[in-house]
């Protein structure tokens, strides 16, 4: 970083920390949030509906077009080759045999391919969106193995991937940077993540935990994972006159627009991404290499283009989760009060992104402890970019700080549940901010009580059935509230009383769409199917990614903010003849297809009514939510109770799954059905993190060898048992909707209470993960 | 995928015939094949369909005559090969999925080829059995998977099979019919240790086609049994495998033969415990020590040293499993 770049940051760092000094004190009136969304407390309506998915029967029958389903006149069919080495140049490019291939129109390389502008990397600015920053393509140059060096379009897939299996390469290779112990070797670098430091500091901890009469001092280990959402990365895109239309499988179509108007260097409104459907995102579904070089590649072709990738192909271009190593040292109290809480430790990125593997996340508002230290610190490898996946830092901190304090609940002599309530903050630990809502308190004793805690045997190894040792662990799970800035929302509001819903937002299978028809259809007094909700098209309003579990709030704000814009034009409109006359928009709300006076509902007029009245087809209004400050002014975090029943066969060392309970604190629950899949999912994902999720990095080549799902393990059917989910209910009185989300925080604290349960089954303490059997024999 | 034709052959003969170009491969369920194929390891120029051939499953001199066709479902739902051979039965449900097993055929799974990540992976890795002489990527790298008996410095790799390892235990009979006429190979001799050759997986003469699988009648009062041990609970190949048959009188072992899987190139007919026990009394002890004798020439490698315990506890505890009343 140069110095004008470090003065920058400096300046930004202060005025933030100003800006973030002034909304803490501000009054909760200011701030949004302040007064509590009405729809929290609704109570027999839609809110807390078990609704099935809009989108459910248009998928069981195969009638959902995703990215790679588009077929378009005149289309053909992309392959890639990538490369074999981590770092140096191309030397050679055979692509003689490829071109002669039979129904090849195309190769692109470095030599041919147009001159692009680098794409914006993801939190450079508001809506950039790329993986990586790479050039990639545009010269000789191989920044890490697996990196594109052709791209062969052809009339059919199978032409085109014949063909890119004709390319051959050779290659000027450099000392790459691959092995994590040789480049610690060479120094270490302190960690930031959206523009912080990873680093928390209070008191002395070092010194506290030399002190402590009881301590856990520990190394955590976690492996690289990569993303496998069931829906491989895809995008069918051509030209059209000057503007570029992509179907694509996106989780930011807005972001993405924007970054692939910038590598084509052309005005923002000339890309056009559309994403209905997107099976499966975490993370991933981003704006990586493939999409530029398709989009490059129709350009010179004149052609539409399909390019989906193979499942190697995902492994090769699309970025994973990065390693960490944790130390994780608690110092205590005899009675179980943290004096000493320090998790530190190191991670990898590479020179051409910027996301830290930020595994303190959730320790920051875990526990009162009087000495905290936090730190993350990075090397830089010469890999493909890593990224965002399912609660990146949440995934993988809590399974090291939740592992820890079973280990010290052990040394105590207490129970690992007591401990935890016994260290329960009453503001947060290191912003010393109040929170905003937190129940985990009741979400442990309700868990605890329905997965049968009480039967659990203090002393590890001591419940056998048959072949089989049997234990019970627990963990807590947690992931913040986010709310991103840049929302917005269209609403139109027809005679005929229905209601269009037009914002940017996306469906990746989570229902999306089910919940936001429910939540504008409650606040509107409206049933649900007089509402029309179109997203997943970049030209819509706001720019709202989903992710960070924040969709579902800054969705439900912007619609808020447009329904507040809606009522003050239907009561400008209303004029004296309605029951409505004389009223302020906000002393009225909706029911009944109408509006109505809050405190005197019989005062109503219905939409069809004013709109009759005021001659109008329709009403259309688009608004914005302010900014995001209520996270700079409450701690706003969900919770949960992890509870896991685990064995381990004593002839073979296989740990399985017998039980699992999550017990959760997100707020209010919009749709029972929908959050149940949602953490279901997440704790399946982390039944994979705990046990089998792990890249095979080749550190001699800095190749993954197991980019394929026979030998990258996820759970299998068989793999996952029953999995129980309750939830508190209990309404944030500071978010929209009086929801968090749920998107993320089921992988959390999943892995230690994996890990807590093998350890009560067998007395074996895992602290590399996965938990394989051969730690276990 | 290299372009290739596609012929299907009407019987036995024809097939050998079709096959007489030398870049040609005989085509089963493709579960295995066609896979290879589209990642390039493969590239024949013809195919010849045989899944057109016998997939009968008869009785044969006391035992099973297997068509080579029949698909792996097939032979594991028929009611013989439950009753009689459940060794078999099980070691072919415990492999893939149902959807595999139901395309996948009795000669093309006797011929599956390694998971090594490194044979897999043409662009990127070095591989002796992809390309003899190159060198073994597999030997420096990540080996948690491989060979703990019978490998060689030129390849370190394993056979997939789980089938494979239930027709060892078995003595199983391949019947072939090549260019050159029609043999008997034993399964255990179908299948070869890599040397300096890892690139032949079996004996099979070029053009040589497997036509079916005999099994022979067990001995009186045998029991058998499969074993296998992975990673997850469905749907991963073996890190080891156990296939036995056990015929105990008066307590002492009047007939015993032990495969292995996911310990070597080749299902492992693990003679050396089998001639420890042969009348020997069936106690836990004998079959530990008779595990433990058999993996005595173990040479494990970086990441699979597990292996070598692994695979002597689940020797003992399946023939352990077979001694019970419920087996």
């Amino acid at each position: 970083m140069n110095l004008l770049d470090q003065a920058k940051q400096a300046v930004q760092g202060m005025a933030q920390a100003v800006m973030t000094k002034a909304v803490a004190l501000a009054p909760d009136s200011w701030v949004p949030g302040g007064q509590p969304d009405p729809l929290m407390h609704s109570k027999h309506g839609l809110i807390g509906a078990p609704v099935s998915r809009l989108d459910g029967p248009l998928k069981v029958t195969g009638k959902a077009a995703f990215a790679a389903e588009f077929p378009l006149p005149d289309m053909v069919y992309a392959a890639l080759a990538y490369s074999t080495i981590a770092k140096g140049r191309i030397r050679s490019l055979d692509i003689a045999r490829a071109e002669k291939a039979p129904g090849v129109v195309l190769v692109m390389t470095h030599h041919n391919a147009p001159r692009l502008q680098p794409p914006p990397l993801f939190l450079s600015e508001e809506k950039a969106a790329a993986g990586d920053n790479l050039p990639v393509m545009q010269d000789d140059r191989i920044h890490w193995n697996g990196q594109p060096i052709a791209l062969i379009l052809a009339g059919t897939q199978e032409q085109a991937d014949h063909a890119a299996s004709l390319i051959r390469a050779t290659y000027i290779e450099e000392d790459a940077q691959i092995s994590i112990a040789a480049a610690r070797a060479e120094g270490t670098t302190q960690s930031q993540f959206m523009g912080q430091p990873l680093h928390n500091e209070s008191g002395d901890a070092e010194a506290a935990l030399a002190e402590a009469p009881f301590k856990v001092d520990a190394t955590y280990t976690t492996p690289r994972h990569n993303h496998n959402p069931i829906e491989l990365h895809a995008v069918t895109l051509f030209w059209q006159g000057g503007v570029l239309r992509v179907h694509d499988a996106q989780q930011l179509v807005t972001h993405s627009a924007f970054t692939l108007s910038r590598v084509f260097d052309i005005p923002e409104e000339k890309v056009i991404i559309t994403s209905p459907y997107v099976g499966g995102g975490f993370g991933s579904k981003s704006l990586w290499q493939h999409h530029i070089l398709a989009a490059a590649a129709a350009r010179m072709a004149g052609r539409p283009v399909r390019l989906m990738l193979s499942r190697e192909g995902v492994y090769r271009i699309v970025g994973g989760r990065s390693p960490t190593e944790q130390r994780v040292a608690l110092g205590a109290t005899a009675d179980g009060k943290l004096t000493a809480l320090i998790h530190s430790g190191l991670t990898v990125k590479t020179p051409h992104n910027a996301m830290p593997e930020p595994f303190i996340l959730p320790t920051r508002s875990a526990y009162a402890a009087d000495n905290i230290l936090l730190d993350v610190r990075h090397v830089e490898l010469d890999m493909l970019g890593n990224t965002f996946m399912r609660a990146p830092g949440e995934a993988v901190g809590t399974f090291a700080l939740e592992s820890a304090m079973d280990e010290l609940a052990e040394k105590l002599g207490m129970d690992p549940i007591e401990l935890r309530l016994r260290n329960e903050p009453e503001k947060d630990p290191t912003s010393g901010l109040p929170f905003s809502a937190r129940h985990i308190a009741q979400a442990w004793r309700t868990g605890a009580e329905r997965f049968g805690w009480h039967r659990r045997k203090p002393v590890p190894g001591t419940v056998r059935e048959g072949e089989w040792l049997v234990g019970m662990g627990c963990a807590t799970a947690t992931y913040p509230y986010y709310r991103m800035p840049g929302g917005a929302a269209r609403l139109t509001l027809t005679s005929d009383g229905h209601v269009t819903v037009d914002v940017a937002v996306h469906e990746m299978g989570m229902g999306t769409a089910t919940v936001q028809s429910q939540v504008t259809a409650e606040r509107l007094g409206l049933s649900i199917d007089m509402i029309r909700f179109n997203y997943g098209d970049s030209t819509l309003p706001g720019l709202i990614m989903a992710g960070g579990s924040q969709q579902t709030a800054a969705t439900g704000a912007s619609i808020l903010a447009a329904y507040d814009a809606l009522k003050k034009e239907l009561v400008a409109l209303a004029g004296n003849s309605s029951p409505l006359a004389g009223l302020k928009p906000d002393e009225v709300g909706s029911r009944d297809a109408g509006l109505c006076k809050l405190d005197e509902p019989d005062r109503y007029d219905s939409y069809a009514a004013i709109l009759g009245r005021a001659r109008r087809e329709e009403v259309r209004v688009e608004a914005s939510p302010p900014p995001p400050l209520e996270t700079m002014h409450w701690s706003m975090h969900s919770h949960g109770a992890m509870f896991c029943e685990a064995r381990v066969n004593i002839v073979t060392g296989e740990p399985r799954i017998s039980r699992f309970l999550g017990s959760f604190d997100c707020g209010r629950i919009l749709n029972p059905k929908t959050a149940a899949s949602q953490f279901r999912g997440g704790i399946i994902m982390g039944l994979g993190l705990a046990l089998m999720e792990e890249t095979q990095f080749d550190e001699r080549k800095g190749r993954i060898m197991n980019a394929n799902l026979a030998d990258y393990h996820v759970p299998v059917h068989l793999d996952v048992p029953e999995i129980d989910v309750i939830w508190t209910d209990i309404p944030d009185p500071h978010t929209p909707m009086g929801a968090r989300g749920v998107g993320e925080i089921g992988i959390t604290g999943t892995g230690a209470a994996v890990a807590n349960a093998i350890y009560n089954a067998t007395g074996k303490r895992i602290r590399d993960l996965p938990i394989t059997l051969d730690k276990l024999l | 995928m290299t372009p290739f034709t596609y012929a299907r052959a009407s019987d036995v003969p024809d097939a050998v015939r079709l096959a007489s170009l030398e870049a040609t491969k005989y085509l089963g369920g493709g579960t295995n094949l066609v896979d290879l194929m589209r990642e390039t390891i493969e590239r024949p120029e013809a195919l010849v369909d045989v899944t057109g051939l016998s997939a009968a499953i008869e009785d044969h001199q006391g035992g099973l005559l297997i068509g080579a066709a029949a698909r792996n479902t097939a032979l594991a739902e028929h009611r013989m090969v439950r009753e009689t051979y459940p060794v078999l039965a099980r070691a072919i449900l415990s492999g893939a999925s149902a959807q595999v097993r139901n395309m996948a055929t009795v000669g093309g799974n006797l011929l599956q080829r390694t998971r090594c990540a490194y044979f897999y992976d043409p662009e990127g890795s070095r591989c002796n059995k992809r390309s003899p002489g190159e060198g073994c990527d597999a030997v420096g790298g990540f080996n948690r998977m491989h060979a703990i008996l019978g490998a060689s410095s030129a390849c370190i790799a394993t056979h997939p099979s789980d089938m494979c390892v239930a027709l060892a235990a078995l003595d199983a009979l391949i019947h072939v019919q090549g260019p050159a006429g029609e043999r008997t190979v034993a399964l255990t001799d179908l299948h070869r240790l890599p040397a300096d050759r890892p690139d032949l997986d079996s004996t099979l003469e070029p053009g040589e086609l497997i036509t079916a699988v005999a099994l022979p009648s067990l001995p009186t009062g045998a029991h058998s049994t499969y074993r296998k041990v992975r990673d997850r609970a469905s749907y991963a190949f073996a890190l080891v495998s156990v296939g036995a048959v056990l015929a105990v009188e008066d307590g002492i072992i009047t007939d015993v033969r032990i495969a292995l899987g996911g310990v070597a190139h080749k299902p492992w007919r693990a003679s050396t415990a089998e001639a420890a026990l042969r009348g020997r009394q069936a106690t836990p002890e004998n079959f530990r020590a008779a595990a433990e004798a058999e993996l005595l020439d173990a040479q494990p490698l970086r990441d699979n040293g597990f292996k070598v315990p692994l695979a002597i506890r689940t020797i003992t505890a399946t023939l352990g499993e077979l001694t019970g009343e419920n087996a």
